[in-house]
């Protein structure tokens, strides 16, 4: 028996690479794809190179760079990430690629961590691209050498598609042999191919549409799609990659006999859903997100001349928004075939019936961390700019400012400063500052702040810059000085980069100094023009980490007055006792000293110890 | 209840995020495995975790997926009180709470815009749905030696119910818990694990 090891799907998607005899891996984090690219950095034998780039355009480019060039690559990211990357995807698969090429795109349904909710399998249809579903941890790991193969194969990139629950699910995962046979690089001139002036680009475009029928019957056939026709039923399933295992759970839980095609590829398997369609009178489609098999089931149905029902999300009861789930499975079933419901309401994690114990539960939403610089940050920006100002705000650990009324509009990664022009520009006259994190910064928002500052928006750009990409697990940025496997490397100046793109008013401050930032702000605010405020403090993870170790503050009871004014900042250390009318400082202070610096009434202190 | 043919165990993990719960679902997961059976876990990482309310499904003995249906699971295990009344309806009618009494308050009863149940209205709430085993883990953790082996208390206090050895069980405490903190971590579990006994 081969070894089976406790494993995250990340990290059994890093083995899966590692297995394939992955050469070049980039990726730029985003929840839940980041631990990809994590687990790879920190292995101590490695005979691959891995980067963390700026954004996912870039990582996108540098893979494709590697596979023409003939080595095996992959680029990682979040299903938000691919539309930054979408160019070069599109005519990426007109050129397509020499070695292999990967394109790891993790979905989020019910936006755990996102904006939004888009299915990546769109992309795949849109670029023509296949994109590959997977339905366990154990599985995802298992496609990625396939994935190589058939990329290398037929010469295109292949789109890899995990979804939260495979990412971040774990699971027992028979570990495979590595392969260590590896092309080495080679690039070939051929300008018909890499070159995409028009005439060139009217070529591979056919090429490209020739090559779908190879695409359709080589995932058709492959061991990802698998179907299982039963005599006695006239029912069918259709589930695509995680829905699978739900459905199957639903289906022994409901006590159905149903034909299965387990489905794991986009494009689909067109003659396993034919033959479904054959031994069937009535076939329900399970898949997350948007109706993408159903859509292609419809059309096969039409052209086979089929009257099966087909049952799904475009008029039937499957939804189209959150995750699914066994139990919204099974009710479906249950609607279908008359059975009894189990009613049980879509989780959104709002909706649980504890109301039926009569107590009610104080809300528990994600916060700031104890001493982040970005509470300080917002307090003194709130303070300065007034509760009229409007703050645009960005992607990052900061979005969590919504609680300090600082955060009026997030968009994606990089629509801060851009957003603030805007707004501007169409004559808005009351005060913007817009506040974007460093990692952001580097991402999308430096065009921004380049656009920013040559069309004149009278704005201020606030740069809350921690000094690592916190959100998404601490992944090192070019800021840092520090590459994605923990070499030495040049540290960019936020400053200096603000600088050379025009700004005149670029200003550093420590967010812990209140006066200090007050004043800073004070004078941002007056600037004609875009000015640029950079926060300097050390995300409090990661000072813990390096060994920062500051006193604990407290407060003395017999001088607060309750006046409120510390508790109103919202950090997790600072209590307030209703009976007493007093604050006072939990065990949860990291000792940042902000609180000390605004109490009137010289109440809150340093621990002497 | 776990249903034959789905899954042998389904225990959910309810808690704040930075008390632990991965950890402890890890422990519980990777001796599972050690017994040779088939696991199935999901967590919350990212934006969710920051102080934020969190939960870990874990299935043991199971092939499908991850998530735990409502009124499925045989065990909650709670870190902190608020969150097992939270995430009740996970529980299945036959199931068992077991419950670390010692509350954390929110910001937003921090700041004073909600107020915190009282402790013993979650408890004996609980007990009237269900069975429950309740105490205080964040005390026993402090007695072993550090307050943060409280997950490994939980998991200790757990241990009486999991179709997995003891051993395995301590094993994977070993292996997992920071090299210094090995000794604190084992009189963890041995102190949750009485707490259950008889």
């Amino acid at each position: 028996m081969r070894k089976r090891e406790y494993m995250l799907g990340n990290v059994a998607i890093a083995r899966g690479i590692v297995e394939g005899g992955g050469q070049v891996i980039s990726g730029y984090p985003g929840t839940p794809s980041s631990e990809i690219i994590g687990t790879l950095a920190i292995m101590k034998e490695r005979d691959f190179y891995v980067e963390w780039s700026v954004n996912e355009k870039v990582a996108l480019e540098v893979a494709a760079g590697a596979s023409m060039a003939g080595v095996r690559s992959v680029v990682t990211m979040k299903h938000v990430g691919l539309n930054v990357a979408a160019d070069p995807l599109m005519t990426l698969a007109y050129t397509g690629i020499k070695g292999s090429m990967v394109i790891i795109v993790a979905d989020d349904p019910s936006c755990h961590s996102s904006q939004n909710e888009q299915d990546t399998r769109r992309y795949s249809q849109f670029s023509l691209i296949p994109c590959l579903d997977p339905c366990t941890p154990q599985e995802a790991k298992d496609m990625m050498p396939y994935a190589f193969e058939i990329s290398n194969r037929l010469q295109i990139p292949v789109i890899f598609r995990p979804t939260t629950r495979i990412s971040h699910g774990k699971s027992d995962v028979e570990l495979g042999p590595v392969c260590e046979d590896r092309p080495a690089a080679d690039f070939r001139k051929d300008l018909q191919r890499w070159v995409m002036v028009p005439s060139n680009a009217r070529v591979q475009h056919g090429r490209l549409l020739e090559l779908q029928k190879d695409i359709l019957d080589e995932l058709g056939d492959s061991p990802w799609n698998k179907l299982d026709i039963r005599e006695d039923t006239r029912l069918g399933v259709i589930a695509s990659g995680i829905a699978s295992v739900y459905a199957r759970e639903a289906i022994i839980k409901q006590d159905v006999d149903a034909s299965f095609l387990k489905i794991g590829t986009c494009p689909v398997p067109v003659n396993k859903i034919r033959t479904l369609l054959e031994n069937t009178d009535t076939v329900i489609v399970f898949e997350e997100m948007e109706p993408v098999v159903e859509e292609q089931v419809r059309i096969i149905a039409q052209e086979t001349g089929s009257n099966v029902e087909i049952i799904g999300k475009i008029q039937g009861p499957v939804p189209r928004i959150f995750e699914l789930n066994a139990d919204i499975c099974a009710d479906v079933l249950a609607e279908v075939l008359g059975l009894e419901r189990t009613d049980v309401p879509i989780d959104t994690g709002e909706d649980f019936d504890y109301d039926a114990c009569r107590i009610e539960l104080p809300m528990r939403p994600p916060v700031m961390c104890p001493g982040c610089s970005h509470r300080a940050t917002f307090h003194v920006m709130k303070k300065v700019y007034g509760k009229d100002a409007i703050f645009p705000s960005d992607i990052g650990c900061y979005t969590l400012g919504i609680q300090s009324g600082t955060v009026d509009t997030t968009l994606c990664m990089g629509g801060s400063i851009t957003v603030a022009s805007g707004m501007y520009q169409a004559g808005e006259k009351k005060p913007i500052c817009c506040s974007i994190g460093d990692s952001t910064f580097f991402h999308t928002g430096m065009n921004g702040l380049l656009n920013a500052i040559y069309n004149k928006a009278d704005i201020t750009v606030t740069i809350v810059d921690n000094r690592i990409t916190a959100m998404t697990g601490h992944q090192p940025n070019p800021g840092m000085g520090k590459t994605a496997t923990g070499e030495d490397t040049v540290a960019v100046s936020l400053e200096a980069l603000c600088r050379s793109m025009g700004a005149g008013f670029v200003q550093s401050i420590n967010p812990y100094d209140l006066k200090q930032t007050e004043e800073v702000f004070k004078r941002a605010k007056d600037y004609k023009g875009t000015s640029v405020v950079i926060t300097n403090q050390l995300c409090v993870i990661d000072a813990k980490r390096s060994g920062i170790r500051r006193k604990p503050f407290t407060i003395d009871a017999d001088e607060c007055v309750g006046c409120k004014l510390c508790v109103n900042l919202g950090c997790p250390a600072i209590e307030f006792d209703i009976k007493s009318k007093k604050a006072s400082i939990n065990i949860m202070c990291t000792g940042c000293g902000v609180c000390a610096s605004m109490c009137k009434f010289d109440a809150i202190y340093e621990v002497k110890k | 209840m776990s249903a034959p043919g789905i899954s042998n165990f389904d225990l959910v993990i309810a808690g704040v995020g930075g008390q632990g719960t991965i950890l402890a679902s890890d422990i519980i997961g990777k001796a599972a495995v050690k017994e040779n059976m088939s696991v199935r876990a999901a967590e919350t990482h990212g934006m969710a975790q920051r102080g934020g309310s969190v939960v870990n499904h874990i299935r043991l003995g199971c092939e499908l997926g991850s998530m735990i249906p409502l009124k499925g699971a045989d065990v909650l295990l709670a870190l902190e009180p608020s969150e097992a009344l939270r995430y009740m309806d996970y529980l299945s009618e036959d199931g068992i709470i077991i419950v670390n009494t010692e509350p954390i308050f929110p910001v937003t009863v921090t700041s004073g815009l909600c107020t915190y149940p009282d402790v013993d209205a979650i408890v004996s709430a609980m007990e009237d749905k269900r069975k429950v085993k309740a105490f205080n883990a964040s005390e026993l953790a402090k007695e072993a030696g550090h307050p943060q082996s409280m997950n490994v208390v939980m998991v200790g206090a757990i241990s009486n119910h999991l179709p997995v050895s003891v051993d395995f069980l301590l094993e994977c405490v070993r292996e997992l818990v920071p090299s210094k903190t090995v000794d604190i971590n084992v009189r963890a579990f041995e102190m949750g694990r009485s707490v259950t006994q008889g």
